[in-house]
């Protein structure tokens, strides 16, 4: 689909390079307004499960629409609220942080395949680049820490920075797993590998079931949210890392939190739910142009299945209370790596059962 | 830690278990008011903002025995009184100041005329201090703006006292 759009703005005579960034902002535009309306629905969520109904005043058009209005508000409010640099802060690296922090989270998303022909770059190593280019994003949080000049700040940067390096070693050893299953580290061909005569249960989360979990808890760590979110913990360091930053560059912090969140979740539906095939098996869906629209493989299923995810992220943090450090340390190092490795020895007997 | 407690906790049990609590209230009824379209139900005993009351005949009933200013426990109340002309003994002052007040309603009780009594109001503001210092004038006025609601309200809890 990005190669149609590419090749018929090129042949309009635009630029390549425009024609690639038109790409891009079709993939980042949705993201953004999903990042906006993820927050409405998080609040939502965890409104719902303290038996409060959460925002619903700011709407549209006079109407109160349950609160829709609402992170559109919340932006424009951020927008236009003061950039407060703090005294005997590194200003440029001050400023430079919420943008490293941003930047990965936002490149990560070029190589996710929508579907089995929709993806920007589809390049071998793809799930390779996303751990590469996530891992980024730590320093982010490290500089944003260093350059506030403030206690509190260092102190949630270096949580933090323990706390997503520590959790990196079980997620990737997660994906070891995956890419053993797979036989590729192409995120495409992994979703292509788990297609099958048994709908969902030909999908990964299955055999890889341990490390399946591992990924998701990891990924919840090294998105620094709830329960593992030590690196803002208001109770003991009140904002942690990004406690000096306000207005837009705040929002920027934020945004990439979100837009983190629903890359994890992204790569847990492609990886272990199958992406964008069909729960069903495809015997099963009957013979018409419609069915095959709505119940076989589709972008649907991966957003669908995306979705799962992103509202676990939110009732997780409705449901746990908050880790205490060295019990992070601890699941992160004596639980997680040798689960992991254990499996991985149990999927390496799989495939030489053939059962994988 | 035993190897039964170590299976447990790999087996997420506890957690799934919280995880279903959470779940369950997401489809709880929710408690919310939405204050300004609704209201919670209230008391007749609801201690709002202050009110001296009158006499069916005009007359104000506050005799100035200062038995609420000696009570109260923020000496939120000034009173100065002095012989009227007609022989009476009453107030020349009569100041609750709000930002001491605690609402606790001792001089309520403590009035043996039912004159100082503390209404359902509790929507007001005040832009500076002086706002918040309730004179005589102002709690005769709020009592007689709301005697109709104030007289029932002691009604209602007669038979309790």
């Amino acid at each position: 689909m990005f190669e149609i759009i590419t090749n018929t703005l090129v042949g309009w005579g635009i630029w390549p390079w425009l024609a690639a960034a038109v790409n891009y902002a079709i993939i980042i535009i949705p993201l953004l307004v999903a990042v906006a309306y993820f927050t409405y629905a998080e609040r939502k969520v965890i409104g719902f499960m303290q038996i409060r109904i959460g925002p619903n005043r700011v709407g549209f058009f006079g109407k109160q629409l349950w609160g829709l209005g609402q992170p559109i508000a919340d932006a424009v409010k951020l927008m236009f609220k003061e950039i407060i640099i703090p005294g005997g802060a590194d200003k440029f690296l001050f400023l430079f942080a919420p943008i490293l922090s941003m930047a990965p989270a936002l490149a990560a998303w070029a190589v996710i395949p929508f579907g089995s022909e929709t993806v920007l770059a589809d390049i071998d190593a793809s799930l390779l680049y996303v751990l590469a280019i996530t891992s980024i994003g730590v320093y982010g949080v490290i500089i944003a820490g260093w350059a506030s000049n403030s206690k509190y700040a260092l102190l949630g940067a270096m949580r933090s920075a323990a706390q997503i390096v520590s959790y990196e070693i079980a997620m990737g050893f997660a994906l070891v797993g995956v890419l053993m299953a797979a036989g590729s580290i192409n995120l495409g061909d992994i979703v292509s590998g788990q297609q099958g005569e048994y709908g969902l249960f030909s999908w990964y989360w299955l055999p890889l079931f341990p490390l399946f979990i591992v990924y998701f808890i990891s990924g919840v760590a090294e998105t620094n949210r709830a329960p593992f979110d030590v690196s803002e913990g208001e109770s003991e360091i009140v904002a942690g890392f990004h406690v000096e930053y306000s207005g837009m560059t705040f929002a920027v912090f934020f945004l990439a939190e979100y837009a983190n969140m629903i890359l994890i979740s992204m790569l847990a539906a492609l990886m272990f739910l199958g992406g964008w095939l069909s729960p069903i098996p495809a015997g099963w869906i009957p013979d018409m142009a419609l069915a095959n629209l709505a119940l076989g493989d589709g972008i649907h299923w991966l957003l669908m299945k995306t979705a799962i995810f992103m509202f676990f992220y939110l009732w997780f943090r409705a449901t746990f209370p908050r880790y205490r450090y060295d019990q992070i340390m601890r699941l992160g190092w004596k639980v997680f790596i040798p689960i992991t490795i254990v499996w991985l020895l149990v999927v390496g007997v799989m495939i030489m059962a053939g059962w994988l | 830690m035993n190897l039964f407690r170590i299976l447990k906790s790999l087996t997420l049990k506890e957690l799934c278990g919280g995880l279903g609590v959470t779940g369950r209230y997401l489809f709880r009824k929710k408690f919310t008011v939405q204050y300004p379209e609704e209201r919670a139900p209230m008391s007749p005993r609801f201690r709002g903002l202050h009110a001296q009351r009158r006499y069916p005949s005009g007359e104000e009933r506050c005799i100035a025995c200062k038995l609420c200013e000696v009570v109260c426990p923020a000496m939120a109340i000034t009173i100065e009184s002095a012989q009227r002309d007609d022989g009476t003994r009453r107030t020349t002052r009569y100041d609750i100041d709000l930002t001491k007040c605690i609402f606790c309603g001792f001089c309520e009780e403590a009035c043996p005329v039912d004159a100082i009594v503390e209404t359902r109001i509790y929507e007001y503001h005040g832009e500076c201090r002086d706002d918040l210092l309730m004179t005589k004038e102002k709690l005769l006025a709020v009592g007689d703006k709301y005697e109709a609601q104030i007289a029932a309200d002691r009604a209602e809890d007669a038979p309790y006292r």
